[in-house]
């Protein structure tokens, strides 16, 4: 065994062997839209949804504690934000997103203040409710076409345009949050989910750290949402369905909590099982679920944490 | 009137829901997301047998009532036993649970009862007819739930502080090291936990059912009203989560007077978020237990 960073300079072959995963990600996540057709393109770019949203869910749970059960505020949040945009004011998609995506994440996060005193199984409820509750004030206000939604949203410029922008989004969120937790701001994070009341006796204010970090989760599944509005065009109440809350959760499982990239993974390997499964309907939940429960069971490291340690003992032999 | 007693009914059955979730998670500490479904599993198990194996009324719901008991304890011994202490992948995993139920009713049913289809299945009531209670009509198994709502909060304080087994369940709660020194097997108490509280929700099916359609779609706001209760309440308190569910029954039933029934859930948010705010431990919640989610 070696650590990363003091090693890996020392000659090409460790660089290469430091590098390869990382660039096997990256290129192959980008050549993935050359070699599908049509339909697969298409699920690539949910893929893509349900990973930056993998992410989300991975940050706060792994190194924040929040268990947040209510992905779909998020998406719909977003989404609902840029479509509304989109169609009353006439603004390109292209602006809409990121207009969509900050202004999304901070109404979910001050939506989302109070519960932050919770913790665990309470946070956990408390933002599984959120989604529903959205359903029920948009159904009884009649608000935002209601339970008809909008359709004819303005589309993204081209198909290629579509999926490398949501690859490009997938890969700069993992990367830059796993920077971010390995900055002193994800330490503090850690501490807070290990012992908030240590770090309050530091003098730290933890309900601002928890904000912050509830905006970065918040900010890459709005992101997801308005992108989402915008590839199909469409915006309705299935952007707050159980589908967004769900998959993330075991995508996360699946690839390995705690590491940021394996729910990518899990969601790429996920969605396309999901549309292979699309004739069974709602049983789709149950076969999420019935993964999830194996994962957590038999494999509760996940793969990309199996994976690391098999890379990590491949035997390699430098010449001094 | 009206709104006192039908006030007094609807906190009632909020009590019944929550009992089964707070005596699980309250008492033991172990999160069973899985509550809400077993309370419809429960419906669909003696709707089934009534109607599809032409069972009598109360035979079938007690086989399913220990059909219930019967998940619980699978629930806890072949998937949350092996993440204990794991609070984020004990929610993760229940809540799976609950999911794999809901949803397989939902799309599936069991033995004839189609879930999707129709509004149609409803349990007989155990007594028809009707009461007039100064100048209200109330059936009689509005006043049936009362009762059985009043009587099994009575039973359950009684088990949790006068029985071997109830003690042992709040001492896992309070201090799992210091009772397993006093020789309290944890797992298995939590098993016993697990299983009372699933059969305590599918008692509440049976009674309250009765008085509408079984839907799959109920297993949520189950769910959400027991932790409601339970947060609104304080944890591991009984006098908390009676008080709650009186003051959530109460302010429901008067806003949907008011306002219409589409606010009743706002109403149950807003009262979430305002006792978050002011008093974080719930209403009769203690010092411990402010540690435990502050």
């Amino acid at each position: 065994m070696r650590t990363e960073g003091l090693y890996a300079l020392s000659s090409w072959s460790d660089m290469a062997y430091l590098l390869a995963p990382r660039v096997f990600l990256v290129f192959g996540l980008l050549i993935l839209p050359l070699v599908l057709d049509m339909y697969w393109q298409r699920v690539l770019c949910a893929a893509g949804i349900y990973a930056l949203l993998a992410i989300g869910f991975d940050f706060l749970a792994e190194y924040v504690g929040l268990v947040c059960l209510g992905g779909a505020l998020f998406v719909g949040t977003g989404g609902y934000i840029s479509g509304l945009l989109n169609v009353s004011l006439g603004l390109p998609p292209l602006l809409c997103i990121p207009i969509a995506a900050v202004s999304g994440a901070l109404i979910s996060t001050i939506v989302l203040i109070p519960c932050l005193r919770l913790r665990g199984i309470y946070f956990a409820i408390v933002s599984f409710m959120f989604p529903l509750f959205a359903v029920f004030i948009i159904i009884a206000l009649g608000v935002f076409g209601s339970t008809e939604g909008i359709s004819a949203l303005d589309l993204l410029p081209n198909r290629w345009f579509e999926q490398y922008i949501i690859l490009a989004l997938v890969l700069a969120s993992v990367f830059s949050v796993r920077r971010l937790v390995n900055e002193d701001f994800g330490i503090i994070l850690r501490g807070i989910k290990d012992n908030d009341q240590a770090v309050r006796s530091s003098g730290i204010n933890i309900t601002m750290y928890k904000v912050k970090a509830v905006f970065v989760a918040a900010l890459i599944g709005c992101l997801g949402g308005a992108y989402l509005s915008h590839l199909y065009g469409w915006l309705g109440l299935s952007l707050f369905a159980m589908d967004f809350s769900i998959l993330p959760i075991a995508a996360t499982v699946m690839g390995g909590m705690g590491t940021l990239v394996g729910p990518v993974i899990g969601a790429f390997i996920l969605t396309p099982m999901s549309e292979a499964l699309r004739g069974f309907g709602q049983l789709r939940v149950v076969v999420y679920c019935l993964i999830l429960i194996g994962f957590m069971v038999y494999k509760p490291e996940g793969l990309m944490n199996y994976l690391e340690r098999k890379y990590h003992q491949f035997e390699r032999w430098e010449k001094v | 009137m009206d709104i006192i007693i039908y006030g007094t009914v609807n906190s009632v059955i909020f009590a019944l829901i929550a009992v089964g979730f707070t005596l699980v998670y309250g008492v033991s500490r172990v999160p069973n997301f899985a509550h809400g479904s077993i309370y419809v599993l429960v419906g669909f198990l003696t709707w089934s047998f009534v109607n599809s194996f032409h069972m009598n009324y109360i035979p079938a719901i007690i086989l399913s009532l220990g059909i219930a008991a019967l998940i619980g304890l699978v629930i806890y011994r072949l998937i949350l036993i092996r993440m204990r202490g794991m609070p984020t992948s004990e929610i993760i995993a229940s809540f799976a649970v609950s999911l794999i139920i809901l949803e397989g009713l939902r799309m599936q049913g069991i033995a004839g009862f189609k879930g999707f289809i129709g509004p149609f299945y409803v349990l007989q009531p155990f007594k028809e007819g009707k009461i007039n209670i100064l100048g209200v009509f109330v059936d009689y198994q509005r006043l049936i739930i009362v009762g059985a709502g009043l009587a099994l909060v009575t039973l359950l304080w009684l088990f949790t502080h006068h029985t071997k087994t109830g003690l042992a369940l709040r001492a896992i709660a309070q201090d799992e090291q210091a009772a397993m020194m006093l020789g309290v097997n944890s797992d298995r108490t939590a098993t016993i936990a697990l299983a009372i509280g699933s059969a305590l929700a599918g008692l509440a099916a049976v009674i309250i059912l009765p008085l509408g359609n079984i839907t799959a779609e109920t297993g949520y706001r189950v769910l959400i009203y027991a932790l409601a209760v339970c947060i609104i309440g304080g944890l591991g308190s009984w006098a908390g989560a009676v008080l709650a569910s009186f003051l959530l029954g109460f302010a429901m039933k008067i806003s949907t007077a008011l306002f219409g029934a589409v606010w009743e859930s706002v109403v149950l948010v807003g009262m979430i978020i305002l006792i978050l705010l002011f008093r974080p431990s719930g209403l009769l919640g203690k010092q411990k237990e402010l540690e435990e989610r502050v």
